[in-house]
């Protein structure tokens, strides 16, 4: 067999599952964005405006979880809140079955909680760069809080904040082939999967590494038109066009 | 909590040590290939601009685990020629190709900053170095590279630092690096409070790289400090940000 035939779809190639297990992969990644980022808004939110004991922990929070391995967060989280969670419902009901955390919801509780320690550091940075005669101009027409921050602050903290926030993004889709090692099945454990029965490992994750390749060069090129949109009506030295 | 340590406490050091070794030799190595690369990614000739682009973005767009299997698992499929080659000892060992692996990916990214600082290097101070007569050489020697290693220096260290945390996949691939021990005492213990000792372990191990490099960084920018003795307070404080762990 050649390798278009392992490739292909349908029974005797590969393509379908590994297409399956691509799918995963995004899904993954576009279920942490959400999770993440709110979170990330939260902690900065927190680490900017909260009392002393709140800024303390958002920063203990994200300088903990900016220092561990990945690995080492999601088979905390897997096993952890897996343990938990039995604990929880046995002691709820003596009676119940052992219940298995879904790979999935570890993997977006994980990554997101990595996330959101790395963006809510992006957050605070944007927030600082803000200049604040904006603001001010906002009050001197009379503008409520609220307004000042829907249509002056909101705006360019998206502006800010999007070249970082979008290396945490490339980071992330990067980042989920680690839940195939708690048996997720994304594009990495098809491939393993593939492996196993046909013995052709350099084709299978070479494969796999052009799909990542792709998706990130596709995410890289929305990125630079998302950027060029926000900045459009800044005049720069280059560097924002 | 406190007797794993005790019982384990020799089995997560042992895990350190390989995680430190798999990390500084890697860095080490990149750090050498990153500048003949990153020079040549700066130079004018396409020819050899175009391959070097090629391979920092394939390493810094696909996950390090990918990379990993392809480098073990995928050599596995060309074992008669590696064979015959001579070279199958090498790709048979999970920590050479931990290692190789390591080296590549890292040298990617290293390059990436490498070209920024380079980039970055103030003009008129290469100007001066033509105008005084100094050699092509020369002028990397004492001129640009200084200055291009003391502007990435910051990002450098947080490579680094992500190559430490990132080296807990070799534990895929049977090693027992901190997270490899680690995985093996909870599937003897499932005792959860071994996951926390190695996330302490992980912590004490950036942030004691963390005060290394900062402390590195004060000796390369000691001379620009010197002038400006009375604000030293609030450049000491940009500084720390700076050095933070944030990519």
């Amino acid at each position: 067999m050649d390798w278009l035939t392992y490739l292909s779809f349908g029974d005797a190639g590969w393509g379908d599952e590994l297409l399956q297990g691509l799918g995963v992969t995004l899904a993954l990644a576009l279920a942490t964005l959400p999770v993440g980022l709110l979170l990330g808004l939260l902690v900065a939110a927190l680490a900017l405006f909260g009392a002393r004991p709140a800024r303390a922990l958002a920063l203990a929070f994200s300088t903990t979880l900016r220092g561990l391995p990945e690995l080492l967060t999601l088979f905390i989280i897997y096993h952890g809140v897996g343990m938990g969670l039995n604990a929880l419902l046995r002691w709820y009901n003596p009676a119940a079955g052992y219940l298995e955390l879904s790979p999935f919801i570890a993997g977006v509780l994980a990554l997101g909680l990595v996330f959101a320690a790395y963006s809510s550091e992006v957050w605070r940075g944007a927030w600082q760069a803000l200049d604040g005669g904006q603001r001010e101009a906002g009050q001197a027409m009379g503008l409520r809080r609220l307004t000042i921050f829907r249509v002056i602050e909101l705006p360019q903290l998206l502006r800010l904040a999007l070249p970082g926030l979008g290396n945490l993004w490339i980071n992330l889709l990067k980042d989920t082939a680690l839940v195939s090692v708690i048996a997720l099945s994304d594009l990495m454990r098809m491939a393993n999967i593939a492996v196993g029965t046909t013995k052709k490992p350099f084709l299978f994750f070479l494969v796999v590494c052009l799909a990542y390749w792709g998706v990130c060069l596709l995410c890289e090129c929305l990125l630079g038109r998302m950027e060029r949109r926000a900045n459009r009506g800044y005049r720069s030295g280059g560097a924002a066009a | 909590m406190m007797d794993i340590l005790m019982r384990f406490s020799g089995q997560l050091l042992a895990g350190a040590g390989l995680t430190l070794q798999l990390t500084a030799i890697a860095a080490l190595l990149a750090c050498a290939l990153a500048l003949p690369l990153a020079i040549a990614r700066c130079s004018e000739r396409g020819l050899l601009r175009w391959p070097i682009r090629l391979f920092v973005s394939f390493f810094r767009g696909t996950p390090l685990l990918a990379q990993l299997f392809l480098v073990y698992y995928g050599s596995g499929q060309f074992r008669a020629e590696l064979s015959q080659l001579g070279l199958w000892w090498f790709f048979r060992d999970p920590y050479y190709c931990a290692l190789l692996t390591f080296v590549l990916n890292s040298t990617a990214y290293q390059v990436e900053i490498l070209r920024g600082g380079l980039r970055a290097v103030p003009y008129g101070q290469i100007e001066a170095g033509v105008a005084m007569g100094l050699s092509r050489f020369n002028q990397y020697r004492t001129i640009i590279l200084p200055n291009a290693y003391r502007i990435a220096f910051p990002a450098l260290g947080n490579e680094i630092i992500l190559l430490l945390k990132g080296s807990a996949v070799v534990s895929v691939i049977t090693l027992f690096d901190v997270m490899g021990q680690t995985r093996r005492i909870f599937s003897q213990t499932f005792d959860l409070s071994v996951y926390l000792w190695a996330a302490l372990l992980y912590l004490l191990m950036t942030s004691a790289f963390v005060w290394l490099w900062h402390r590195l960084e004060l000796g390369l920018t000691r001379h620009q400090r010197a002038r400006q003795a009375p604000s030293t307070a609030t450049s000491l404080a940009s500084k720390r940000v700076s050095a933070g762990v944030s990519p």
